[in-house]
């Protein structure tokens, strides 16, 4: 009796220690750096700087965005929003037909304060969404953008829901949490966003932190600066200069 | 767009919590809720709700076995759901709460009810025939000591399991309370008291639900119903109901009060799309109601009869407000956007995934569990109970 | 002695919870990568894995590596700061196969309307009009010159 269980024993902890070393290896396959990868994580600290004056809400960013990450149809990893404000700054007139992928249909009226608002996710520092996944398969990197890992991700939507800013959505196909990369597969190589690039005015700008000679600390230090929803203590890295005060 | 009111941000015009992330947290409270019940025996020495003792353990371990099928039914990749348990993020309350349910499911729940009913699963391994005789067999554990010394041993550490166990039911649910209430993001979730308010609904809705089950076990079986026991269970809903009533109206109150940035867009929404829900449903039918029905049972003198009839209504209202509840807190907090400009609908859907029909069967279940269970281990006492 | 025969039985209860433990701890160990948690709570691998996406932009750098006479007429006028595939469009795929894989523009009028139609929404100073009234049914190249548009 005795002698059949310990056999028993010994081949299940064999399986398992098969199991192991094959799911090891296979997680290992495919996801090593290629070779001459010069890219230091350490160095950067990434953000996005948007110039309120200059967004003209033709809707490039939604578009490029769009096309560079094969993001499903009617989800927004970017998209922007027209705002007309009267004097009753409580109840501004916000619009985002298809988050502009089209651009907007034209206004004509020159009653209100009128002027886009390009969103996007703000990569925070702090950021509520990486604090209530269970399992950590979204993270901030060491330099500074919230990722979801698509081979972890349960699909709780627990983060979608914890996101102040709208910025997440699940994925119908892949059925996992999705959002801005800040399109970290072109960063890393040395090339700019996909929304950056296609923003004709340059209203939007991609920032490292870290770099000393980056535009960003002049940006921050010479204009009226704010990040949304500052009260949710999030350290967005999202920075928008001339930002009214009527923006949710 | 297709069911907006106003503006809302382009990704949250999709609900991402359905219908069958409502259930889980009615589920969840209906255990927490039977087994306070069963502790109030156990531990506080109220004798009189003794007959229902066995019943409330087998009612919590039948909803704690179908509560995580509504949230594997829900998750986009099910077959990731045990990275909970090898990789849990120590920062957030779902993850957590992976373990607390593993706590209280195994060293609480299950180790309870092997020591109470540890005599009857050795009788029946010595006295029953066939595939029953395995079963009670395996249950057993190996071991058939059911000396008086040995009862005695089981009867003090059940007493001290039952001890951690009403911590550990108010950690299960409160828990899922903190889940929702520690979401900084959305207001209608976000506040202090959503752990205590969930428990104390949890708290009504188990209790009613083994009020239930006890009347209609002891109506199928043609058994004469023990009026003290259900006059006791019947006076601590009514206790547990009026607190919860309290402390729902208090963050009502304090949020009217207040009216901070959110409130006028969240009252807009009650007065709308939660009003047959919310007013009808969850405060009126589900919780004035079954108040003023158990209050009349306080207050006057009535016939037994009556009574029995009193308490099933007020017991079947206290369930349909308390899911009405849940309701109100998942969807309702997904209705509204979070830039207070505009609403979404929620349409559920008949036979999909998340749909109506899967969660009537998630409903269901637990009474066939429970049915399973009353077979396998009768919580019926022998009528010269222990001494 | 007495006491631990009657108890006994509580032994066995623990032993399978122990097993239990015993079982999860193994297969956590063989399951969870061990370079887990190197940079925070999450796989390392997953880094990799998302910057190993196939781009679509090929960013102006490389555009006007090869295009060096249209970027400079861009340079010298006012779209001197769009980049190349705001108009053309994501051209990866052209830089890889340049013969076998053409850009096609897309049309002209609905192009420059996207930035130009008239919105009150827009920077005043940026220059807009209401193109019923402006082109009268003309493309717009019939008189700008995409690359350099000013008249």
């Amino acid at each position: 009796m005795d002698t059949t269980r310990r056999e028993l024993l010994i081949q299940f902890s064999k399986v398992l220690v098969l199991t192991g070393t094959a799911a090891r290896a296979l997680d290992k396959a495919g996801e090593a750096p290629e070779p001459g990868d010069t890219y230091q994580m350490a160095a950067h600290w990434w953000g996005m700087i948007i110039d309120i004056d200059k967004c003209i809400g033709c809707g490039n960013c939604v578009r490029a965005c769009s096309k560079e990450n094969d993001v499903p149809e009617a989800y927004f990893r970017t998209w922007v929003e027209r705002y007309q404000v009267n004097e009753d700054r409580d109840h501004p007139m916000v619009e985002s037909p298809n988050g502009a992928i089209d651009g907007f249909p034209p206004t004509t009226r020159s009653d209100v304060k009128s002027f886009f608002v390009p969103k996007l996710c703000n990569h925070c520092a702090d950021s509520p969404c990486t604090q209530v996944c269970p399992v950590g398969a979204t993270f901030i990197s060491p330099d500074g953008v919230v990722l979801v890992d698509p081979d972890y991700c349960l699909g709780c939507r627990y983060c979608i829901q914890a996101c102040p800013y709208g910025c997440r959505y699940f994925h119908p196909q892949k059925e996992i949490a999705d959002k801005c990369t800040l399109c970290y597969h072109r960063i890393t190589k040395g090339l700019t966003t996909a929304c950056c690039e296609a923003c004709p005015t340059g209203a939007r700008q991609l920032v490292d932190l870290k770099n000393p000679k980056d535009p960003v600390h002049e940006f921050l230090r010479n204009n009226k600066v704010q990040v949304l929803k500052p009260y949710m203590a999030t350290e967005a890295k999202v920075f928008y200069k001339n930002l009214d005060g009527s923006v949710r | 767009m297709q069911g907006v009111d106003g503006f809302m941000y382009p990704n949250e015009v999709e609900l991402q919590w359905s219908l069958l992330i409502v259930i889980y947290p009615y589920i969840t409270g209906l255990v927490a809720g039977a087994f306070i019940l069963a502790s109030l025996e156990r531990v506080f020495k109220v004798e009189a709700v003794r007959p229902t003792y066995r019943l409330a353990l087998l009612t919590a371990l039948a909803f704690l076995l179908v509560a995580p099928l509504p949230l594997q039914l829900h998750l986009g990749h099910p077959e990731r759901s045990f990275e909970m348990y090898l990789t849990p993020h120590r920062s957030s309350a779902m993850a957590m709460f992976g373990f607390v349910y593993l706590w209280y499911l195994t060293v609480v729940l299950l180790v309870e009810i092997w020591l109470e009913y540890r005599e009857d699963i050795v009788r029946f391994a010595q006295t029953r025939t066939g595939a029953a005789r395995w079963i009670y067999k395996a249950l057993t554990l190996g071991s058939e000591n059911v000396s008086p010394a040995s009862r005695r041993i089981d009867d003090k550490v059940g007493y001290v399991v039952t001890v951690i166990g009403i911590p550990s039911a108010f950690l299960l649910h409160g828990y899922v309370g903190f889940i929702f209430g520690s979401v900084k993001a959305n207001p209608w979730w976000s506040t202090p008291l959503m752990p205590i308010v969930f428990l104390f609904s949890a708290m009504t809705s188990g209790i009613a639900a083994v009020l239930v089950l006890y009347l209609i076990s002891m109506k199928l079986r043609k058994t004469a119903v023990d009026m003290r026991c259900i006059d006791t269970i019947g006076k601590y809903l009514f206790y547990t109901f009026v607190i919860d009533f309290s402390l729902e109206m208090l963050d009502l109150v304090q949020r009217t009060y207040e009216a901070d940035e959110s409130f006028r867009s969240l009252d807009f929404m009650v007065h709308t799309r939660l009003w047959t829900s919310q007013v009808l449903i969850q405060i009126l039918l589900g919780t004035m109601l079954p108040l003023c029905v158990l209050a009349s049972t306080q207050l006057w003198t009535l016939a037994e009869a009556v009574r029995r009839r009193l308490y099933v209504i007020a017991s079947a209202l206290t369930l349909v407000g308390i899911f009405a509840m849940r309701w109100n807190v998942v969807i309702g907090g997904q209705l509204f956007s979070k830039s207070f400009l505009g609403y979404t609908t929620y349409k559920v859907q008949f036979a999909a995934r998340e749909g109506l029909l899967p969660a009537l069967a998630l409903l269901i279940l637990p009474f066939v569990l429970f049915f399973i269970l009353v077979k396998l281990l009768p919580p019926w006492q022998k009528p010269a109970a222990e001494a | 002695m007495r006491f631990f025969r009657d108890a006994g039985h509580l032994v066995r209860p623990a032993v399978v919870l122990l097993a239990g433990l015993a079982a999860f701890l193994v297969i956590r160990s063989a399951v969870v990568p061990k370079d887990f948690g190197q940079y925070g709570h999450y796989r390392p691998a997953a880094l990799n894995l998302i910057r190993q996406r196939p781009l679509a932009f090929a960013g102006q750098g490389t555009c006007v590596a090869c295009h060096d006479d249209q970027a400079a007429a861009r340079a010298a006028g006012r779209h001197a700061h769009v980049a190349c595939e705001a108009c053309h469009g994501p051209q990866a795929k052209h830089t890889e196969d340049p013969v076998g894989s053409k850009p096609v523009l897309p049309d002209v009028a609905m192009l420059c309307r996207r930035c130009h139609e008239k919105d009150a929404a827009k920077p005043k100073s940026f220059p807009q009009v209401v193109t019923a009234e402006h082109s009268v049914g003309l493309a717009c190249n019939t008189c700008h010159q995409p690359h350099n548009p000013h008249l």
